[in-house]
């Protein structure tokens, strides 16, 4: 049965969207089909493996176990709206400063989600690092460097704010 | 993947929900955080015709003490109840269990009432709840009933829950302080769900003999299992370091827990009896 598509408005990087979106249309085909945004990856089928991860009204969450419909009237943030022009995110610097990266495939997720860790928890130790990357998986970097980034990042993001 | 096609509604009221519900019946069901129903429905294991998702209806999510028992409405999030203070402060075996459940994404979205509506044998929130004696609140368009834990998990994914009603509060009553409560959790190494559990909840008195004891195992059986032995062999005792260990040590018994490819019957009632004395040991340092 055909079911009618409804009207959503989200605020996505900062810009009003407004679409008509079928019920079961994902959050994170929404984003990467409807609006081009595709810095959002996805990596499973099983909601396990966290390269989908934005921001929905400020919590990290997985885009592709949430329906386009559940998001609206949120507040979305993707990869694509970290940077503040060509100043990056200093977890973006991060990545690249400490080699946090190799294909790259899960790095837009595992900014999303050390983001949002560094804004609850601005001096994370390793245990604390990790047990928040546990819904991010890498095939490729054997997680030492992303830990390292990502503690990088927080002594970058503390710096910043004692300077400022 | 895309879940099969589906009408969706956001009701702004249980009355609007329960409306829903009666017009749709089986072909309904409910929406929470999504994070059991929407990956199953990506895999196509289960297709509704309608989903009634709950996210406008007010008064359901949020964390109150009402008298001597905490009300944690359906919708609040384990990453709510995991780090609300009244929750730390009172029910730390609660908080604990809602910080391990899967990953901080999952936790951000996943909310108790899915949890214990889904009843998965898997999971975390129904062993500590049970440990906790809590009680859920079943609402629908007649009226609303409560229905203890013990009562309300009857198998695999089964609960007392009737079509009609909707999950919207659960009630813990709140222990004397100090909350001597706790949870200690085997995962699985891939998914992150429980292998075997194990909760405890710990009533002590001035003289430092146990007045009463919950023990209860997860991921032994098709709902959480109380281990009354164990229970029957902490109460009325001082809780030595005997005391806790012989006690764990009945854990197992009368457990006929389903072997799968991780672990074998035998290997989950060795790790019964490991996490219940874990868990009865932590719940006792609670001071
Ligand atoms: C990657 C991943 C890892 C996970 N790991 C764990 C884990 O380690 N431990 C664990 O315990 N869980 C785990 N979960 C499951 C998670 O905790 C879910 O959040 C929870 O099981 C369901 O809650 P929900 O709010 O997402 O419910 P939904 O998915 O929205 O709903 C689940 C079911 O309950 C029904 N329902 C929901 N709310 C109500 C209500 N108020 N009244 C009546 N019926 C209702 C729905 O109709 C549906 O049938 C994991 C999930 C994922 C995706
Ligand atoms: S795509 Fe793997 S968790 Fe979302
Ligand atoms: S860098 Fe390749 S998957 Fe993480």
């Amino acid at each position: 049965m055909e079911h009618p598509a409804l009207p959503i408005n989200v605020t996505v990087n900062g810009k009003a969207r407004a679409a008509e979106v079928e019920p079961r249309l994902l959050l994170v085909h929404f984003l990467r089909e409807n609006l081009g945004l595709t810095g959002t990856h996805v990596g499973c089928d099983t909601s396990q493996c966290g390269a989908c991860t934005v921001h929905v009204d400020g919590l990290a969450v997985k885009s592709c176990t949430m329906l386009a419909v559940q998001a609206d009237g949120a507040d979305v943030t993707t990869i694509e709206g970290m940077a503040e022009g060509t100043a990056l995110h200093p977890v973006q610097e991060a990545f690249q400063e400490q080699h946090g990266l190799q294909c790259g495939y899960c790095t837009p997720g595992m900014v999303m989600t050390a983001a949002h860790l560094l804004e609850t928890n601005p001096e994370p130790d390793d245990d604390a690092i990790k047990h928040a990357l546990e819904g991010n998986l890498c095939r490729c970097t054997g997680y030492i460097n992303i830990v390292k980034a990502i503690r990088w990042a927080a002594d970058q993001m503390r710096g910043q704010h004692a300077s400022s | 993947m895309h879940p099969a096609s589906f009408g969706y509604h956001a009701p702004r009221s249980l009355v609007e929900a329960f409306g829903l519900l009666r017009e749709h019946g089986e072909d309904a069901k409910v929406l929470a955080g999504g994070h059991s129903l929407l990956p199953a429905m990506k895999l196509r294991l289960t297709q509704p015709e309608v989903l009634v998702d709950l996210r406008h209806v007010s008064g359901l999510s949020g964390i109150r003490v009402d008298g001597d028992t905490l009300v944690i409405g359906a919708l609040t999030t384990h990453t709510e109840v995991s780090t609300a203070e009244a929750v730390r402060r009172s029910l730390p075996g609660l908080a604990d269990t809602a910080s391990v459940i899967g990953d901080l994404q999952v936790r951000n979205r996943g909310t108790m009432g899915g949890s214990v509506a889904h009843a998965d044998p898997a999971a975390d929130l129904p062993v500590t709840l049970t440990a906790l004696d809590a009680s859920f609140v079943l609402t629908s368009s007649e009226g609303e009933r409560t229905v203890a834990a013990d009562e309300f998990f009857v198998d695999f994914f089964t609960t007392a829950l009737e079509p009609h009603e909707i999950l919207t509060a659960i009630r813990i009553p709140l222990p004397p302080s100090p909350a001597r409560t706790s949870y200690a959790k085997l995962p699985h190494p891939a998914s992150g769900y429980v292998v075997v559990s194990a909760a405890a909840a710990l009533s002590v008195d001035d003289a430092g003999a146990c007045t009463a004891a919950r023990v209860v195992l997860g991921g032994v059986a098709g709902t959480p299992h109380r281990a009354t032995a164990a229970e029957a062999a902490l109460t009325g005792q001082e809780l030595t370091p005997e005391v806790m260990t012989a006690a764990a040590a009945q854990a197992a018994d009368g457990i006929d827990p389903h072997a799968d490819s991780y672990a074998d019957e035998d290997y989950k009632r060795h790790m019964a009896v490991v996490y219940a004395r874990r868990a009865i040991e932590a719940a006792a340092a609670r001071a």
